[in-house]
C-alpha cells in the first residue's frame, strides 16, 4: 500500500462524507428511500488491506456518521456489518493470491461482479441500519419496504458515481 | 493453545465482526433515547410479566374481601348521594330535621340466580329480612338503570321480580319535558337489552335520543337513569305513543343490585288504602 493509494482514500473518505452529509441527509422520498454514497467508500477500499484495519477504518466512518446524524452507533455497527460481508463475499468469489487488481471498482472488476458484490454489502448494511433505526419487529413490512427502495437508491448513486470514475480514469 | 490460535486466526474476519459490531451495539443502546428505552422496557416486561401472573392469583383470592367492601362503599356513597338529591325545598321547616331528609337508604345485594331468556324471569338475591328488605321494595343496578321490585321475602333471601317480567312496569318521565309513562317488557320483545314505554300521550315530541328516567312514584327514587329512546315510531293504534328504549343496564351481566329502601314507603301505602277504603 503506497503512499498514493492512502491520499485517494483520504480524499474520497472526506469528498463522499461531505457528500453525504451536507447533501444526501437531505434527501429522501417519501421518507422511504434515502441514498447512503458513503458506503461506496468501505466497498472500494484496496483488496490488500489487512481485516482488523478495514474494521478501524469502517468502524471510524460509521462513528462520523452517526455524530453528524446523531444517531450514535447505529452506523458504526451496519458499517462494521458490511465490512464482515466484504471481507466474505471478496473470499467466496475471489482467490485471494490471485488479485491482481488494486481494489475492488467498477472499472477494475467488471459490471457483473461489482454489481452483485455492491447489491449484497448494501442491503446487509441498509438491513442492519434500519433494522437498529426502527428497533423493532412490529412494523416489519414497513421497515423491509424502507430498506429495499433505500438499496435501490443506494444503488443506483453508487453505480453512477462509480461509471463517472471509471470514464476518467480510462479517458 | 497453538490450534486456537491458528482457529482465531483463520476466521479472524467473523471475531473481529463480532467483536466490532458488540461496540456498534452497544454504543446504539448506550446512547439513543429511543433504542435504550425500547431495550430496558422489553426487559422490564419480561419480569413485568411474571410478576403480573403471580399478581392475578393474588387478586382471585383476596376478591371476595374487595367485592364486600367495594359494594358497602358504593351503597354509602349512593345513599349520600340521594340524601343530596332528596331535599325537598317546598318545605319550610323551622327545625332542621335532618333525620327526615334521608328518604331512600340503599342496601347493596349480591345476585345469586339471574335470569335473561324466559318470558318471566326472575333474580334471587343474598338478604332477606334480617337486612331490612321488604316486599315491593325497588331494585336499582348499580351505575345506571333500573332492575325491578322485591317480589317475596324470606330470611335471609329475596327474590326480585325485575323489568325482564311482564308483570313489572315501573313509572318514568322523560327527562326533558316531564310525560308520564311506564316502563314494561314483554310482548313479543324478549331482548334484554330493549324495553317499551307506553302510555305517553300522542302530543309530546318525543325524538331518538332523549333519556328517559324513572318518576319518583313507585318505590324509585326519581332521577335514575333508566335508557335512551331508540325508536319513536312503534304503532299501537291507540292515541298513546309507544316508545323502545334502549337499557342501559344489562342484566346479563347483572352481580350486584341496590335495594332501595324507603322512609316514607309504609305511610304513602297505607295513606293510598285509605283512599282506595273510603271509595
Amino acid at each position: 500500500m503506497n503512499s498514493r493509494t492512502i491520499l485517494i482514500n483520504i480524499f474520497r473518505w472526506i469528498a463522499l462524507l461531505f457528500v453525504q452529509i451536507f447533501l444526501l441527509r437531505n434527501m429522501a422520498f417519501y421518507n422511504l428511500s434515502t441514498p447512503f454514497i458513503y458506503v461506496l467508500f468501505i466497498l472500494v477500499l484496496p483488496f490488500h488491506i489487512p481485516n482488523l484495519l478495514l474494521y478501524v477504518i469502517a468502524f471510524i466512518t460509521g462513528l462520523t456518521l452517526d455524530t453528524f446524524y446523531d444517531t450514535l452507533g447505529v452506523h458504526t455497527s451496519a458499517c462494521i456489518a458490511l465490512a464482515f460481508v466484504r471481507i466474505l463475499f471478496i473470499s467466496v468469489s475471489l482467490n485471494r493470491e490471485a488479485i491482481d487488481e488494486p481494489e475492488p471498482s467498477l472499472g477494475n472488476m467488471g459490471f457483473r461482479w461489482f454489481s452483485l458484490y455492491a447489491v449484497l454489502c448494501i442491503f446487509v448494511h441498509h438491513v442492519v441500519l434500519f433494522f437498529l433505526e426502527a428497533f423493532k419487529f412490529t412494523s416489519l413490512t414497513y421497515t423491509l419496504g424502507r430498506t429495499l427502495l433505500s438499496v435501490v437508491f443506494t444503488l443506483f448513486t453508487v453505480l453512477l458515481v462509480e461509471f463517472i470514475f471509471h470514464n476518467r480514469k480510462s479517458a | 493453545m497453538r490450534n486456537l490460535w491458528i482457529f482465531l486466526s483463520r476466521y479472524n474476519a467473523f471475531f473481529f465482526f463480532i467483536i466490532f459490531f458488540t461496540v456498534g451495539i452497544i454504543l446504539t443502546i448506550r446512547n439513543n433515547v429511543y433504542q435504550r428505552s425500547v431495550t430496558f422496557s422489553s426487559t422490564n416486561e419480561i419480569v413485568g410479566t411474571a410478576y403480573k401472573r403471580l399478581n392475578v392469583v393474588k387478586r382471585y383470592l383476596n376478591l371476595v374481601q374487595v367485592n364486600d367492601s367495594l359494594a358497602a362503599e358504593n351503597a354509602a356513597l349512593k345513599t349520600q348521594l340521594l340524601a343530596i338529591n332528596a331535599i325537598d325545598s317546598t318545605q319550610v321547616t323551622k327545625v332542621k330535621d335532618t333525620i327526615n331528609h334521608q328518604q331512600y337508604t340503599l342496601i347493596s345485594a349480591k345476585v345469586f340466580k339471574n335470569s335473561v331468556t324466559l318470558t318471566n324471569n326472575m333474580i334471587t338475591i343474598n338478604k332477606g329480612i334480617k337486612d331490612g328488605i321488604m316486599k315491593d321494595m325497588a331494585v336499582i343496578s348499580p351505575g345506571k338503570g333500573v332492575v325491578g321490585f322485591v317480589q317475596n321475602v324470606s330470611e335471609n333471601f329475596a327474590t326480585i321480580r325485575p323489568l325482564l317480567n311482564q308483570e313489572t312496569a315501573i313509572s318514568v318521565v322523560l327527562k326533558k319535558d316531564n310525560a308520564f309513562g311506564s316502563l314494561v317488557w314483554g310482548d313479543d320483545n324478549f331482548d334484554y337489552r330493549k324495553a317499551y314505554v307506553k302510555e305517553i300521550p300522542n302530543h309530546y315530541k318525543v325524538k331518538v335520543g332523549d333519556t328517559i328516567i324513572t318518576s319518583g312514584s313507585g318505590g324509585f327514587p326519581r332521577g335514575i337513569e333508566v335508557g335512551r329512546v331508540t325508536n319513536t315510531s312503534v304503532s299501537t293504534g291507540d292515541s298513546f305513543m309507544t316508545l323502545e328504549v334502549t337499557l342501559f343496564n344489562n342484566f346479563s351481566t347483572l352481580q350486584f343490585v341496590y335495594v332501595v329502601k324507603d322512609k316514607f314507603a309504609e305511610e304513602v301505602k297505607s295513606l293510598q288504602t285509605e283512599v282506595k277504603n273510603e271509595q
